[in-house]
């Protein structure tokens, strides 16, 4: 008897775990029409979690709510389980969903299998990042981000009194180095005799370890701190310090009068028009590589948060200057003599980096310390 | 070098308090695989407790109290109903897992009121505080890390010093013998289960509530493994248990530490070295045979008095 209640015991533990965790779906936004068009969202994180998913939804929202779709989300969904973010995929289908919205890299394999099928040629799959599109219905969009990133060095340059900057980094790829070389560059253009400190933590999520080597940072040295992770502990380390930080991914400051300004991402910019299109029949991948949609600052895709007090007026005006710069077009991060910290060249006297050569970036640029290097 | 020793032991104290929780509970003779689960209800709890009410107290003692919550569940399948301590153990784990997601799902983002966080800020101890090099490493910290060391001289005293002590190790080592010597066998195992989960959850709440005072998923993020694996490597000890505790948590940060000072050791390597001095503890106790390095005997048998 007492065996059988034990058992029965942990089987309630396992059924209530079920009902607490998984993150159910939630059909909301946009049109309160029946017809409504459905768009299944798949994301990593829960959408309020005041970083990338919330920044994502919130693009999502506007966006439905403009072409008057629908949404349908998916929420906490393991971007390392293939076999889960395919399940995902097509009970989304299932449920009548015709635009499918991966938010992490990891779904963008099992949602090229479906795109690719021929089982789904009905439904149009939208991956961020990675490298996967066909020349129907899938399409992959990222974006310029090193805009930002440029914009937010040169503010934390100017408010630096050490030189010595600080980047809480992920992992040492591209994506992450193509950020670390943007604020460089920035904060070099402000003040040629910056150093920037980076440290890789080698996890996207981890608030704590993020926290700590934002500590380390700042007891080298470092005056003014960015990072490229998921949480906003970096920016908690800063304000602890009576420092300098900025944002990252989403425009939320969480370190008061110390936040300087944050790259962020408005992702309506790139789906209220392919919505559009979608809608309009319009839609075609356009075979781009690495990305079949490139947004940039010029899109609105890539934004810069307002600057704080802490960046000078004339570094406010410079930042305006470089800004506006950017959004017509006469202003590429990575054009002119660039060098790797390694001496080896990135970006050449006269050349400008394509997009597809902005993606093959592979190490940090000189004026950065970061112990990647030793491994070239 | 001062400052980061300070961090070692900041980065530490969410390790000490559940290393000294779960090897209290191991000396009962049972093993509780639920330590991830119990810091992160402590975690929950102790951050919901405190944006709501604002007073640092209710915020640690709610956090102690959601382990000690998540302790009686396990203590109540396998002590009363006796099922299997591993399976229990880990589905506790992922019960506290989704317990603290579900919890913490309207919390996201939210940051804990300046009550809390002005309370938990960095203060130093006048006299101790002043001691060169002890003095800034281990007496200007925050109130809670001196909780920690309080608890570790408490435990041990207990431990070592008191009959219910000896009580509790003759429980973990024997637990026929212990009954059949008129020990409340089922008391103080309840007892010290739930004494271990409350300090799991204090553990928790330290990274929730002093760490990163701004909920998110997962804060705890594989520490309670860790703090398994650390009562193997601090044979049992609650002193020890400070130290291991510290210790780990400064290998876990030593390698930002050494990218920050521009020096090229993998990180990598770094993570693995707690892993591989567990190994290696594991393996010399083993072969040495010292009697106080051993498991307590009866650790993870269930106690059928009938059956003897």
């Amino acid at each position: 008897m007492k065996k059988l209640l034990a058992v029965l015991m942990a089987l309630a533990m396992v059924f209530s775990l079920a009902a607490c965790g998984g993150g159910g779906d939630s059909a909301e936004g946009g049109g309160a029409d029946a017809n409504a068009t459905k768009v299944g969202c798949i994301f990593i994180g829960s959408i309020n979690d005041g970083g990338f998913s919330q920044c994502m939804n919130e693009g999502l929202e506007k966006a439905a709510k403009e072409n008057g779709m629908e949404l349908v989300k998916k929420e906490n969904v393991s971007d390392s389980d293939k076999q889960a973010s395919r399940e995902a995929a097509i009970n989304l289908i299932d449920q009548g969903c015709k635009v499918i919205v991966g938010c992490s890299f990891g779904f963008g394999e099992p949602m090229k299998e479906l795109a690719d099928s021929g089982d789904y040629d009905e439904v149009t799959f939208l991956h961020f990042s990675g490298n996967l599109q066909n020349e129907t219905n899938m399409e992959n969009f990222f974006g310029s981000m090193e805009e930002a990133r440029y914009l937010s060095g040169m503010a934390a340059a100017s408010a630096s009194e050490k030189n010595v900057l600080g980047y809480v980094a992920a992992f040492p790829y591209t994506e992450v180095q193509i950020g670390i070389n943007a604020f460089t560059l920035g904060a070099q253009s402000v003040n040629p005799d910056v150093e920037v400190k980076v440290v890789y933590i080698n996890t996207w999520g981890d608030a704590e370890i993020e926290k700590a080597a934002a500590e380390q940072l700042i007891a080298a040295g470092c005056d003014v701190l960015t990072y490229h992770a998921d949480s906003t502990a970096t920016q908690l380390a800063a304000k602890d310090a009576g420092i300098y930080t900025t944002g990252w991914n989403y425009d939320n400051n969480v370190a008061g009068e110390n936040y300087l300004t944050a790259p962020y991402w408005d992702m309506s910019a790139y789906f209220t028009p392919t919505f559009k299109a979608i809608l309009d029949g319009n839609f075609k991948p356009t075979g781009t590589e690495p990305f079949s949609s490139y947004g940039s600052m010029a899109s609105g895709l890539i934004c810069l948060d307002e600057l704080g007090s802490a960046v000078s007026e004339d570094a406010k005006t410079k930042i305006k200057e470089t800004q506006e710069k950017m959004k017509a077009g006469e202003f590429k991060v990575f054009s002119g003599a660039i060098k790797y910290n390694n001496g080896k060249d990135l970006c050449k006297e006269g050349q400008t980096l394509t997009d597809k050569e902005v993606w093959s970036i592979n190490g940090e640029v000189e004026g950065v310390t970061a112990t990647s290097n030793e491994k070239k | 070098m001062v400052e980061f020793l300070a961090a070692c032991v900041v980065a530490g104290t969410p390790l000490v308090l559940a290393t000294v929780g779960e090897l209290i509970t191991e000396k009962t003779g049972n093993l509780n695989l639920g330590v991830e689960g119990m810091m992160l209800m402590g975690a929950v709890m102790g951050f919901y407790t405190g944006l709501h009410t604002a007073s640092p107290l209710l915020a640690i003692l709610s956090a102690a109290l959601a382990g000690a919550g998540g302790a009686l569940i396990y203590a109540f399948v396998t002590v009363t109903l006796k099922a299997s301590q591993v399976v229990t153990g880990l589905t506790l784990t992922i019960f506290g897992t989704g317990f603290a997601q579900f919890v913490g799902e309207p919390l996201l983002g939210s940051m804990a009121p300046s009550e809390i966080t002005a309370f938990f800020a960095k203060t130093t101890i006048p006299v101790l505080g002043q001691i060169p090099f002890i003095g800034p490493i281990f007496f200007q910290q925050d109130a809670f890390v001196y909780l920690s060391y309080m608890i570790c001289i408490l435990a041990a005293v207990y431990m070592y010093k008191t009959k219910m002590g000896m009580n509790l190790k003759a429980l973990g080592e024997n637990t026929g013998a212990a009954d059949a010597s008129g020990i409340n066998i089922n008391l103080y195992k309840y007892a010290h289960i739930l004494t271990g989960g409350a300090l799991c959850g204090l553990g928790g709440a330290y990274l929730s509530l002093v760490r990163i005072p701004i909920w998110q998923e997962d804060v705890v993020n594989g520490r309670g493994w860790i703090a398994v694996a650390l009562v193997i490597f601090v044979a049992w000890n609650p002193i020890k248990g400070f130290f291991g505790g510290v210790l780990f948590g400064g290998l876990s940060i030593i390698g930002l530490r050494f990218q920050a000072m521009g020096l090229g050791i993998s990180q990598y390597l770094v993570d693995m070295i707690p892993y591989i001095a567990t190994i290696l503890i594991v393996i010399i106790s083993t072969h040495k045979k010292r009697k106080e390095s051993q498991p307590p005997g009866d650790l993870g048998n269930n106690y059928f008095r009938e059956e003897r």
